[in-house]
């Protein structure tokens, strides 16, 4: 079950780039496997790794921003495929919240499934942010979930939106499949009504 | 007030509509592969839950798997395991899957239209972003997550808020020797990677009205390229004749029925949407992306852009990119040279694409260095191109003609671009290591990879002279 989530303070990283797609943050070759777990060492592979060694000019390799669990992105991040690997190995790697200007819908969507917080803060808010995480080392920044709000210790603070229903999600971790489930009878009377126009038959291999 | 095609699609499958939670909205049909779904099968099994409707589920085996030999067996063990997981949860749970066996085997976008499983005025989901190409019928259809996929499997809905929506009207005429793919390039090149985002699209106009049903596809397929959540385009009689006599379209009364149902699917005169843009399709030249997004395009007449050349907001990219694809800023398109051609994947794999490809090499031959492959979108693509003797016109010039699936799309398999290689591909993805890991993608129609084989660098196909094809076979 994934950890709720309320409030958070941890470290941030700046990952100056646009438009960063899943498939950078999660490259294909990891997609094979059949577990939901273990995709942390494979985090922005591409990026990180080179000859099998960690690539000194990547922002996450360097020294100051280890253990960072914050990070400050620009706009679009998650942009591409659907693929759930990408908040997967987000949240392995130790990432809980995300900052950025924008993002794309469906990463957004997944990683309120992960117990990702994705924040979306104005240009300048993230420019001021991007800004103090590069002037002053071990920089932290602290989310409070109830009341909306990303707040640092030099005076920030700025206000973010989320649904309620989003929100409860990460501060409970509710189980959205048995709560749709409680719904049972709607969907059975729905589907006496709806008309659909194609039969499939059921797999003739099928072992139940 | 009116409404809006996707608000009367959205509407039709509203199963309860919350106050407190997003609606619970009805999915008709549920697309799965072997690469998202592992995951959401193992949380059904860990849960004992089973699969609500596995009438209303299709599967198929497409991303992972290998375009050579079907006879042989696979090289690859781990993606071997991927799809022996997919055949063991269809039979666990009575899913009806096109294996690697089946003659209607294919992508999966590629293969639900064809069979007629896609049809107007659905609910459509998949764990894939490319999910938007079935909006080409009228029907809201949405990429995924994993998480989602176990949702839909276990209570066939889905929790959704409803989107934005979004008009765009192109006007003019597509000038000839361009392409439904040099179009939706020049849209999302205009309004970048990122326009669309949390909006349903419906493309409207003259121009789409004209598009047939597979190009329609090749639209919608990009909608999420610029961060569309859906695409739409209104069903028509060029829709319902694609349609009819399909293997799993309704026949008979039951057709006449379906029909009254889906002429329905229309914008009302008087619906608003939020926001509308209007596009001349005029001008639009045959494309090819610079980048390391689909919206960094230009036509094939320009030269590669200066970044000083760009908005401010998009220098630093453009730069970043430039240097990812080894690209030096003036420099003519049709002077980059090329090391690999794809032409496939679910946004140019299907008949017509290989046809309009087939039409250009025919009488050619591929350039010496350079390896050009052909992948069919499916089974049922592959056997028709083989019978038009498309196949030979390809084998004939040096293509590698190959078995249905996603392959050089994303690199899953064997099929990849190696490091500093490029790629002419008439995919939707020019991400950097998309391909291969450092490999170089320029994204452009069937025909103008069909060219670039050729020649061994991008070419403008309007100039194109075409040779008859031979007789085939004897
Ligand atoms: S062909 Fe490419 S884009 Fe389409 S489904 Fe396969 S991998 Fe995705």
């Amino acid at each position: 079950m994934i950890e709720p989530f309320t409030s958070f303070t941890g470290t941030a990283v700046p990952l100056d780039v646009d438009n960063v797609d899943t498939d950078a943050i999660i490259p294909k070759q990891f997609l094979k496997r059949t577990e939901r777990t273990g995709y942390g060492q494979f985090l922005f592979f591409d990026w990180r790794f080179e000859n099998g060694k960690e690539r000194q000019d990547f922002i996450l390799n360097q020294d100051r921003y280890q253990g960072a669990s914050v990070l400050l992105a620009r706009k679009n991040f998650g942009c591409g495929s659907s693929r759930e690997h990408a908040p997967w190995a987000l949240s392995d790697y130790g990432f809980r919240v995300i900052i950025a200007p924008s993002f794309a819908d469906i990463f957004y969507n997944n990683c309120f499934k992960n117990g990702i917080l994705p924040i979306v803060l104005s240009e300048a808010d993230v420019d001021m942010l991007f800004q103090r995480t590069n002037e002053k080392r071990g920089y932290q920044l602290s989310v409070d979930l109830e009341s909306q709000r990303v707040i640092d210790s030099h005076g920030f603070e700025a206000y973010f939106e989320v649904t309620p229903y989003r929100k409860r999600l990460l501060q409970k971790g509710l189980d959205e499949i048995g709560s749709t489930l409680e719904f049972k009878d709607k969907i059975k009377s729905f589907e006496e009504k709806h008309r659909i126009y194609y039969r499939i038959d059921r797999n003739e291999k099928a072992s139940i | 007030m009116g409404k809006t095609l996707y608000d009367k699609v959205y509407d039709r499958h509203v199963v309860y509509q919350g106050e407190d939670q997003p609606s619970i909205l009805y999915i008709d049909l549920h697309l799965i592969h072997e690469v998202t779904s592992p995951q959401a099968f193992e949380g059904l099994r860990m849960n004992n839950r089973v699969v609500s409707r596995p009438d209303r589920t299709v599967a198929t085996m497409d991303h992972s798997i290998p375009t050579t030999d079907r006879s042989l067996p696979f090289r690859d063990e781990v993606a071997k395991k991927q799809v022996k997981t997919l055949e063991e949860n269809c039979r666990e749970f009575g899913i009806q899957l096109f294996d690697l066996e089946s003659e209607n085997q294919g992508i999966v976008h590629v293969i639900a239209p064809e069979l007629g499983i896609t049809q107007p005025g659905q609910t459509i989901v998949c764990g894939d972003s490319h999910t938007s190409t079935h909006g080409a019928f009228g029907a809201l259809a949405f990429g995924i997550g994993t998480s989602e996929v176990e949702h839909v499997l276990a209570t066939q809905t889905l929790k959704q808020d409803k989107a934005k929506t979004l008009a765009i009207n192109i006007m003019g005429e597509l000038p000839k020797g361009t392409s439904a793919k040099d179009l939706i390039l020049s849209i999302i090149g205009k309004y970048g990677h990122d326009f669309a985002t949390g909006h349903v699209i419906e493309y409207r106009g003259e121009v789409i009205q004209n598009l047939t049903m597979e190009e329609r596809m090749t639209v919608c397929n990009m909608s999420i390229e610029m961060g569309g959540r859906a695409g739409l385009i209104q069903p028509d009689e060029v829709t319902f004749n694609y349609l009819k006599d399909k293997q799993y379209a309704p026949k008979g009364e039951q057709w006449e029925e379906a029909l009254s149902e889906w002429r329905l699917l229309y914008t009302d005169d008087d619906a608003v949407f939020d926001q509308i843009v209007e596009f001349d399709a005029s001008e639009v030249v045959p494309q090819v992306t610079w980048g390391t997004n689909p919206g960094q395009g230009a036509g094939i007449t320009d030269v590669v852009p200066s970044p000083e050349d760009l908005p401010i907001s998009q220098r630093k990219a453009a730069e970043k990119a430039l240097q990812y694809m080894g690209l030096q800023s003036g420099t003519p398109f049709d002077s980059i040279k090329l090391d690999k051609v794809f032409i496939g994947s679910c946004t140019n794999s299907r008949i017509e694409d290989l046809r309009k490809a087939a039409k250009i090499v025919s009488g050619y031959k591929v350039t010496d260095s350079l390896h050009a492959l052909v992948v069919p979108g499916s089974q049922t693509v592959k056997r028709q191109a083989e019978e038009e003797g498309l196949d030979q016109v390809f084998i004939k010039a040096g293509f590698d003609w190959r078995e249905s699936g996603c392959s050089m799309c994303l690199g899953m398999n064997e099929d990849i671009v190696l490091e500093g290689e490029r790629c002419a591909s008439t995919s939707n993805r020019n991400f950097e290591g998309r391909q291969g890991k450092g490999a170089r993608t320029h994204l452009v129609s069937p025909e103008m990879a069909a060219a670039a084989a050729i020649k061994g660098h991008f070419v403008d196909v309007r100039n194109w002279v075409t040779k008859e094809r031979e007789e085939v076979g004897s």
